[in-house]
């Protein structure tokens, strides 16, 4: 099977008198039928990546590859097989959803008819509705049919579901797994941890434009050493993190503010332990709470940083 | 035909233009609502009377009484320092003096460079001369030629279709164009396999198809509501303004092609439209500039569209007979489309 993308040593400099760099030698390799997310904070260069990737940015150096074709060279077959939802597109209002995809259809050589890109979205029944009169989650929507009336091999997502309520975020996932079953591929970016967990295959984090860890949400997670994190705070001092690296199980420990934060691999052993431990020394907790371990976990533990944040706290 | 992007998204564009009904009215009822505020005020009406002073003297009443038996003068007898006062204040047009000498003659006291007052210098010196037994050399009489093509209306119309065609051209795509960046909808085009000049002769397409009904509006209105007639061909009136809109809609899009903010369209279409709105002879023929400044205003496309418009309208001459002004609006439209193309932002 060949590869849908193959992206070596990608940088992207933007020019001023600070000059960044957006992308800084990213290397990405996506198998044909995979979805493949792109998750990093605000910032961190994957709108850059997957802009570039999309034929709309040019690289400062760096190959990339689309199913075997590169830009510059056959752009218009490119353009063909890629299905593409941009961060944010304010489609016409004035058109009804029926027309926008019309317009759509007509710029690719073959493709579905706009019913049926309409079915795939669940979105039949504003068929003859005008674009002005949509919902946030019925525009999102309507602009993955817009990718989708192309029929094509690779779709892109950038931040498909920001700003959607629950409901409207679930309706999307289910649209880009019907699409991936298919065998078809999906390149997805957010910062949202829960939606790179559910919907990819694998996944990339990203930050300061370079990947700083790859392979699948549980791969990446098992990474940690610890299925579970105990996260505590107590009342009074801070000073027991050595003490709390010898506990049964205890995989790795992070302080945060007042916040503890345990990686461990066996809550029913590390627990009672930890409460043990705190009730020797005389420390009172403030709170406590335990949960699975996920990507912003291996986030922090690679980073010292949340998704969240940013790169304002780095 | 029909799955073709340039008809795709022609279509589109006039179907949003339709849906827009503060942009319809701009379009069509704008130009017939200047149309009749100008009609209104340039309408046909009888001239106005000669105003004439008669100053106070030693054969003023004799002039009094010759001058108030016609019609057309307005006579009024004053004191000399009230009549140079209603002169400079343009409150009359002539002022009859006494003359100075025994036998019973006249002088005019008035600013020949008002045509008004040449004109009332002439009746009023005709009427006194008869009065005093000046017998004509023969025989002559007046008769009326109302025909229209001469009136101020006849040479507005044709204006404001190029006002219409300048303004539809620049500000119909300068804005959706610009709206349409900010949208990120050019980019989204951008991100499919869609051809740019499609994209940008698919809106300049749509411009065309809107002047038709735009222009037909105005020309019919004017003929109902004026009488004003197009002398020349329709058909080569059609293509006059069809491509006129050509090469405005090829300017809207180059000024439309970098800017990222309404405001900053609005500007670069304000400073392109004020030459021509001054210079191009809309309201008042630009002939009336310095000859110096003659080639440069020729150059302009909208004087190139008026002459020719006007020329073919109003004088009934053939299309063949403007090939400088069509090579102007020719050059223009290329050129702008193909450097438009050329440096198009589309995010």
């Amino acid at each position: 099977m060949p590869k849908a993308i193959i992206c070596r040593q990608l940088y992207k400099q933007y020019p001023g008198k600070l000059p960044v760099d957006a992308v800084n030698g990213l290397d990405l390799e996506i198998e044909t039928g995979e979805c493949f997310g792109l998750l990093g904070p605000n910032g961190a260069g994957k709108t850059t990546t997957i802009e570039i990737l999309e034929g709309l940015l040019d690289s400062t150096r760096g190959d990339v590859e689309i199913h075997g074709m590169k830009w510059g060279q056959s752009d218009d077959d490119i353009r063909q097989i890629l299905g593409i939802s941009l961060q944010e597109t304010r489609l016409s209002e004035k058109l009804t959803v029926l027309e926008t995809l019309t317009l759509f259809r007509s710029f690719y050589r073959q493709g579905i008819v706009p019913t049926e890109a309409l079915a795939r979205v669940s979105l039949d029944e504003k068929l003859g509705a005008r674009v002005g009169k949509l919902s946030g989650g019925q525009k999102q929507r309507l602009a993955v049919a817009c990718a989708l009336i192309g029929d094509p091999k690779l779709l892109f997502m950038d931040e498909p579901t920001t700003g959607l309520d629950p409901q409207s975020r679930r309706q999307l996932w289910d649209i880009i797994r019907e699409f991936k079953e298919t065998g078809r591929t999906v390149l997805v970016t957010t910062h949202y941890m829960d939606e790179a967990e559910r919907l990819c295959d694998r996944v990339a984090v990203v930050d300061h434009g370079k990947v700083i860890a790859l392979g699948s949400p549980r791969e990446l997670i098992a990474s940690l050493g610890g299925d579970h994190v105990i996260e505590f705070s107590l009342i009074h001092g801070n000073s027991l993190v050595r003490d709390l690296k010898t506990l049964p199980t205890v995989q790795s420990v992070r302080q945060e503010d007042n916040i503890f934060s345990l990686s461990v691999s066996e809550l029913h052993v590390a627990l009672p332990a930890l409460l043990d431990h705190l009730r020797h020394s005389n420390l009172e907790l403030a709170d406590l709470s335990t949960r699975h371990a996920s990507l912003e976990d291996v986030f922090v533990t690679l980073t010292g940083r949340h998704l969240r944040d940013g790169l304002s706290t780095s | 035909m029909k799955n073709s992007p340039i008809f795709q998204l022609t279509l589109a564009r006039l179907r949003e233009f339709m849906r827009e009904p503060e942009t319809v009215f701009w379009v069509f009822g704008f130009p017939i609502l200047m149309t009749i505020l100008l009609g209104i005020a340039f309408r046909e009406k009888p001239a106005d009377k000669i105003a004439v002073d008669v100053q106070d003297g030693a054969y003023a009443a004799d002039a009094e009484s010759v001058l108030q038996q016609f019609e057309v003068f307005k006579v009024t007898r004053c004191p000399e320092s009230t009549c140079r006062l209603r002169l400079r204040t343009n409150k009359t047009d002539l002022v009859v003096v006494s003359g100075a000498g025994s036998s019973a003659a006249f002088d005019y006291l008035f600013d020949p460079t008002r045509s008004e007052s040449l004109l009332a210098r002439r009746q009023v010196d005709d009427r006194l001369q008869r009065a005093r037994g000046r017998q004509d050399a023969f025989a002559t009489s007046d008769r009326e030629f109302k025909e229209p093509g001469g009136r101020y209306i006849d040479f507005l119309i044709p204006g404001l279709v190029g006002m219409g065609v300048m303004m539809g051209g620049l500000m119909g795509i300068g804005y959706v164009t610009v709206d349409m960046r900010i949208r990120k909808l050019l980019k989204r085009f951008l991100a499919t396999p869609m051809k740019k000049t499609h994209f940008l002769i698919g809106i300049m397409l749509s411009r065309l198809v809107f002047l038709i009904p735009e222009a037909t509006i105005l020309l019919v209105f004017a003929w109902i509501a004026f009488g004003v007639k197009i002398y020349g061909s329709i058909v080569s009136t059609a293509f006059l303004i069809l491509l006129g809109s050509f090469a405005f809609s090829g300017i809207g899009l180059l000024i439309a092609s970098r800017a990222k903010t309404l405001e900053a369209v609005s500007g670069l279409m304000n400073m392109s439209m004020l030459p021509m709105w001054i210079l191009s002879g809309i309201f008042f023929s630009s002939s009336r500039y310095p000859d110096v400044t003659q080639p440069f205003i020729k150059l302009l496309p909208l004087t190139a569209l008026l002459n020719a418009l006007r020329a073919v309208m109003i004088d009934g001459a053939s299309v063949f007979t403007q090939t400088g002004p069509i090579a102007v609006l020719v050059v223009w439209g290329l050129m702008t489309f193909a450097i438009a193309l050329r440096i198009f932002r589309w995010q």
